[in-house]
């Protein structure tokens, strides 16, 4: 830049008044550069505090995507992942000729459908439920208590599902036996896997999820009900025409967002109540790249699926945004 | 507010029916925890056989003896604590002041910033990358490692710039006469203002490190590191096929189930004890969470 433009001399009229303006403006970048100096010299200190969480994010998240590229790489531990060779979309190939995937793809999509189904209206029932009581202790203490289960680690809800639905000593076979059938082998059986799986998503979440609609529910406008009393309407009836329609915006971005997260079936809790029984029914794309890569050390192949896991799940929530965006104007938030 | 006499005889009805169902579903969520703290306090034998529904059978503590006195259980209790607190204060040392950086108008590069960190909510590596990185960072069977690469998450920066953001600049003049640099002015004006929001954030980053298992199992080989969730997954997943252990329990008063139970029930009472404190803070954090990127 500072080379070409300093000389002007001997120049057509037209380029030296362009040669002219490169340097008015050049000089206009030194006061950008100067101001940009005292700029950092002022607030160096927003800097300082953002480095770390910067450095953070390097290491620990961007730092992986770079090493997502193993999934086009013949990856061995001692080349590391620079080093490995390329093998193109070998991996993906191999990927979609798997049986055990494709069928993990399947079960992602059908756990995350029946807890669409199942799990996404129960929150809103809840609320609906919760707006009508009156006696404000009992409400209190009855949320306080579907809250709960929220907090509970996996792990424990699983050691509660195991004990709950043992054959011999769980409570499930002994209510099965009072009523004179034989006991059900529950966490072994295929069939069993998905509505204990989902029912159990239900009991740990429904309460918690109530309370976004419980707000949207406090923000109708109190004096559409109390016209509603004066037309006559009853409680049903107004539970109908204004509290659905007043949360309708509410419902419709919590279901986009959960359309976004269709890949995000809680591979975790899958982990603690799967067994090679119930594979068939139960593993989903996350636990088959967990006994892949980290089990059996094909870190390639399971990064392959790991990408086209994030892909779909990109371009699921992207979709989601936009829509939740259109729909934003209108809602709570 | 509605009023029960001003009730028609139709809604006096609903509302009965919906407060049954709403008490029958909080019966539901209550009865599996009871359940299990009278497992834990049963005979191994009454467990085993399917006896136990609401009360303790035979009640006995054999199962808790047998809990108590195994030292892997308060060194992973202990490890618990040590993640959980480390954790947490870790997490707040690196997002309040990123967050109150990022809320700044005058830094540059903001909306780069703020796209950079966004973008890690919406694509994400997924596991095998994070596990070598790991691996290459010799973070491995690390507490320390366990402790700093859960410290961070976007959504938590997020929730705690957009709190900070809706703080109006006037509050922090009168620091800023008195010649406070950004240190002083996060320190002394932006976090007493902002304690509904931080209590939040150290409240999510409580939960996740008290419950954090699947990282915990993959990256923690050390009996002496891992914390609470993993003993309790190792101890359920070895006891009911430990042919040693069906024989001492035979002889003592205890069984698998009720082993189980016991640890279940040890390692929620922490849970239960902060809980009603901070029911007020997750209901309005749930608010907060509804975050713009």
């Amino acid at each position: 830049m500072v080379d070409e433009n300093t000389n002007t001399a001997g120049q057509p009229p037209e380029k030296a008044a362009i040669a002219v303006h490169e340097a008015a403006r050049h000089h206009i970048d030194d006061g950008r550069l100067i101001r940009l100096f005292d700029h950092f010299k002022r607030e160096w200190q927003i800097y300082v505090m953002l480095l770390p969480t910067i450095i953070w994010f390097l290491v620990f998240l961007y730092k992986p995507m770079y090493g997502l590229q193993i999934a086009f790489k013949d990856y061995s531990i001692f080349r590391g992942v620079a080093n490995s060779p390329w093998v193109g979309i070998e991996h993906f190939h191999t990927l979609f000729a798997n049986d055990q995937f494709i069928r993990a793809v399947k079960n992602t999509v059908t756990i995350s459908f029946y807890n669409l189904l199942f799990g996404f209206p129960a929150p809103i029932i809840l609320a609906l439920m919760f707006n009508e009581i009156l006696h404000a202790t009992y409400k209190r203490t009855a949320q306080t208590i579907v809250y709960l289960p929220h907090f509970i680690s996996s792990v424990i809800i699983a050691g509660i599902v195991i004990t709950a639905f043992s054959p011999t000593a769980g409570i499930i076979n002994t209510f099965i036996g009072w009523l004179g059938f034989e006991p059900v082998y529950f966490l072994t059986q295929p069939q069993w896997f998905r509505p204990i799986f989902v029912g159990t998503g239900i009991w740990q979440e429904a309460g918690f999820g109530s309370i976004v609609f419980l707000a949207a529910i406090a923000g109708v406008n109190p004096s559409l009900y109390e016209s509603a009393v004066v037309d006559g309407a009853n409680r049903w009836q107004m539970m109908w025409k204004i509290t659905i329609p007043s949360i309708l915006p509410t419902i419709l971005i919590m279901l986009i967002i959960r359309i976004g997260n269709v890949m995000e079936v809680s591979f975790e809790l899958v982990i603690l109540l799967y067994q090679p029984a119930t594979y068939e029914t139960a593993d989903v794309v996350n636990t088959w790249i967990y006994r892949q890569g980290l089990q059996s050390g094909q870190y390639d192949l399971a990064a392959a699926a790991g990408l086209f896991n994030a892909v779909v799940a990109f371009v699921l929530v992207m979709t989601a945004n936009t829509l939740s965006r259109r729909f934003s104007r209108t809602s709570l938030w | 507010m509605m009023n029960w006499n001003l009730y028609s005889r139709g809604d006096r009805f609903f509302a009965i029916v919906v407060s049954v169902l709403i008490g029958m579903f909080t019966v539901a969520t209550l009865y599996p925890f009871i359940y299990i703290a009278a497992v834990s306090f049963s005979s191994g034998f009454a467990a085993q056989a399917g006896k136990v529904v609401l009360t303790p059978i035979d009640a006995t503590l054999e199962a808790y003896g047998y809990i108590l006195w195994d030292p892997q259980f308060w060194v992973s209790y202990r490890n618990t604590f040590i993640y959980t607190i480390g954790g947490t204060l870790m997490s707040l040392a690196f997002i309040i002041p990123g967050a109150y950086a990022l809320s700044r108008p005058q830094l540059k590069g903001r909306r780069f910033f703020n796209l950079f960190i966004a973008f890690t909510m919406w694509f994400n590596a997924g596991l095998i990358p994070f596990f070598l990185n790991m691996r290459d960072l010799n973070l491995l069977d690390s507490m320390f490692g366990i402790i700093l690469a859960f410290a961070v998450n976007a959504f938590n920066i997020i929730l705690l710039r957009n709190f900070f953001e809706a703080i109006p600049q006037s509050f922090e003049e009168a620091a800023r006469m008195d010649g406070a640099n950004d240190f002083q002015v996060l320190w002394k004006v932006y976090m007493p203002l902002s304690k509904p929001a931080i209590a939040t954030i150290t409240l999510f980053c409580i939960v996740s490190r008290w419950n954090g298992f699947f990282w915990a199992m993959v990256l923690l080989q050390s009996e002496d590191k891992i914390p609470l969730q993993v003993f309790l997954r190792h101890t359920i997943s070895n006891l009911s096929d430990d042919d040693e252990f069906a024989i001492v329990q035979t002889a003592a008063g205890f069984s698998a189930e009720t082993v189980t139970a016991a640890i279940i029930v040890c390692s929620i009472i922490p849970v239960l004890i902060v809980y009603p404190f901070i029911q007020k803070y997750f209901e309005k954090g749930i608010l907060l969470g509804g975050v713009k990127e």
